[in-house]
């Protein structure tokens, strides 16, 4: 009994000290004006230039497929809304990575400048400043998601705006698995990192490569076959394909009620990632949850390996 | 004794960092760690701090075994780094809350210990400030802060005042002497400085992880370091004497050094030659000697 109740009060003093190092952290990093004005901008000039140079190629897409089933839309607010969700819906899912890799910078920080040492002296369990980490930078890229999804959110009552109440509860659900997704990835690439130089090598090679090979930067139905299935193996193509679900679901059901068919409607989810296939089987919807956590589950194995890795290496 | 030490090792692959060292710190003590780089001061001190594991060994801080109590012995220790380590972007106050709260301390608890703080090292005017735009004794008060924050028993200076100026460390030794005399605080420093050093109640020189020499800096220098004359007039007469003698003799521009044993020589010396002593000096040997004369080695040049 007494023995549980001292256990009890070492398991708050550790979760008093967990809050201390979280609110640093954060402190920490929105301190640094450069690095959450970095944060925050790269989702928005992606916003612009998407809107700017992709927003007609998008819209004649869809043409596309209206024509070969007939339809012609009788409000062009749709249409816009559908092509600006589209491209918001892979903003948010690539830059929940990105985002986190920039905002995880504060750990890369305190190793180069050796703020880890003065913190390691102090009486705290390394696993409490391991999560210190993946909570502050959780709850700093879940800020500048939301921030950059009420912008973009914005941007499409402008254009045209058929997203129910629901799917936007969805939306906040989704953000948070792809957050999750996003800051596990980061915490484990950047466990092998330790100097400024290395942190850019990474973010640069990270923000090129990631919206390719999830599929947001360009429709999966429009890579060769070899490369389709590469990308239908790859769990990041599933927080795309959450998001991308809500977000273009309001949509394609208002140009049903307008007389697109149900094969047209399939046709427009296929053809845009609204609907994920491995092979010929259709992923659905929970089944993206299910691959997308289990990547997530894998990936915080991965990361505690690390931690305890790198605490005996240290030693 | 605040620090027990008996045949401490620790290797990296195939470099032995720290090979066998022995050693005590009392209560109270100002003890001076010295050693080159790469002698092994920094691995031990990482051993006390629970930073790094020993490979063999027993390490003892305030009576406990740093095997079974590392975070019972964290709380007792307070270290300030040879850089300054806080947050450059947070402000004092900031730097001191979180730093606070990782040994438990908040609320009413913080404020009281932060106004100790201040009443020692006058701080109050700098809280608002980030840390990063301090100059570099303003930064070092706030170091010896946050060291101090939770009331260790033990203060690890590592190199505390290298790189500043010589008015910055006399105010940071100002505030040690200051701590030592009003709580009786225990202080192991590692310094480059020899002056520094000779202030200490006890010395350990390391040399390639091993203990070299221990002893009071008055022990030390009366076993290892030699005594000097300097002769400014007669400059010539002075270097033919001393080396009729087989002594080392060292001409520089305006004057001659002669090192030698003992003080009490130098009576005898001036009776067998008063005209030499026109215009000369005795100097002590310093703990610089003693360093050179136990590793071989110059501090100043590694």
């Amino acid at each position: 009994m007494q023995s549980s109740t001292v256990k009890g009060k070492a398991f708050i003093g550790e979760t008093k000290k967990l809050g201390s190092l979280v609110c640093r952290n954060m402190k920490c990093y929105f301190k640094d004006k450069i690095l959450f004005f970095v944060s925050l901008i790269t989702p928005l000039i992606l916003l612009v230039l998407f809107v700017t140079f992709l927003r007609s190629v998008y819209l004649e897409s869809f043409n596309g497929i209206f024509a070969v089933f007939e339809f012609t839309p009788t409000d062009d607010s749709v249409v816009e809304g559908l092509a600006g969700s589209w491209l918001l819906s892979s903003i948010l899912a690539v830059c929940s990575v990105t985002v986190a890799i920039c905002s995880n910078a504060v750990m890369i920080n305190d190793k180069i400048e050796n703020s880890i040492s003065d913190i390691r002296v102090s009486p705290v369990k390394g696993v409490t400043i391991s999560l210190s980490y993946f909570i502050a930078n959780f709850i700093v890229t879940f800020i500048v998601m939301i921030i950059v999804m009420i912008i973009g959110f914005i941007y499409l009552a402008i254009v045209g705006w058929y997203i129910p109440v629901s799917d936007v509860f969805m939306i906040i659900v989704d953000i948070i698995c792809c957050v999750l997704f996003g800051t596990l990835l980061s915490g484990v690439i950047e466990s092998f990192i330790s100097s400024q130089g290395g942190l850019s090598a990474v973010s640069s090679l990270v923000s090129a490569m990631y919206g390719f090979i999830c599929g947001a930067y360009m429709p999966i139905s429009q890579f060769a076959e070899g490369m389709r299935n590469v990308i239908g193996v790859l769990p990041g193509t599933y927080s795309v394909g959450i998001v991308r679900k809500h977000f273009m679901g309001g949509y394609v059901q208002k140009l049903g009620d307008m007389g697109l068919s149900v094969q047209g409607q399939k046709a427009l989810l296929d053809g845009f990632d609204g609907n994920l296939y491995v092979g010929s089987t259709q992923i659905p919807l929970w089944g993206m949850y299910i691959i997308l956590l289990g990547a997530c589950a894998v990936l915080l194995a991965v990361y505690v390996s690390l931690v305890v890795i790198n605490k005996k290496k240290r030693r | 004794m605040v620090i027990e030490i008996e045949n401490l090792k620790k290797s990296f692959k195939e470099v032995k960092a720290v090979d066998g060292l022995s050693f005590n710190v009392k209560d109270g003590e100002l003890f001076a760690f010295l050693g080159v780089n790469g002698a092994g001061k920094s691995t031990t001190i990482n051993i006390i701090c629970g930073i790094l594991n020993k490979d063999g060994g027993t390490v003892k801080v305030c009576g406990k075994d740093i095997d079974q109590n590392t975070d019972s012995i964290k709380s007792e220790l307070g270290i300030v780094f040879q850089n300054s380590v806080l947050d450059k972007r947070l402000s004092v106050y900031d730097n001191l809350k979180y730093r606070a709260g990782l040994y438990g301390i908040y609320g009413n608890e913080f404020k009281q210990r932060l106004d100790e703080m201040d009443g020692l090292l006058g701080l109050n005017e700098l809280y608002k400030r980030p840390v990063g735009k301090l100059s570099g004794g303003q930064r070092r008060r706030v170091d010896i802060a946050r060291a101090l924050l939770h009331k260790p028993k033990l203060l690890i200076l590592d190199e505390p005042t290298t790189g500043l100026d010589p008015q910055t460390r006399q105010t940071a030794w100002t505030v040690v002497d200051k701590l030592r005399k009003e709580t009786g605080l225990t202080v192991f420093l590692t310094t480059h400085y020899m002056e520094e050093a000779g202030e200490a109640d006890y010395v350990v020189i390391l040399d390639s992880g091993k203990k070299a020499a221990e002893g009071t800096p008055h022990e030390l220098k009366t076993k290892y370091a030699s005594d000097f004359i300097r002769f400014y007039k007669h400059l010539d007469e002075a270097e033919k004497y001393f080396q009729g003698k087989s002594y080392t003799v060292k001409r520089v521009r305006d004057f001659v050094e002669v090192e030698f044993k003992d003080t009490a020589n130098v009576g005898v010396f001036f009776n067998e030659n008063s005209a030499i002593f026109e215009d000369f000096e005795v100097l002590k040997g310093n703990m610089d000697n003693v360093f050179l004369k136990v590793t071989g080695k110059d501090l100043k040049e590694v």
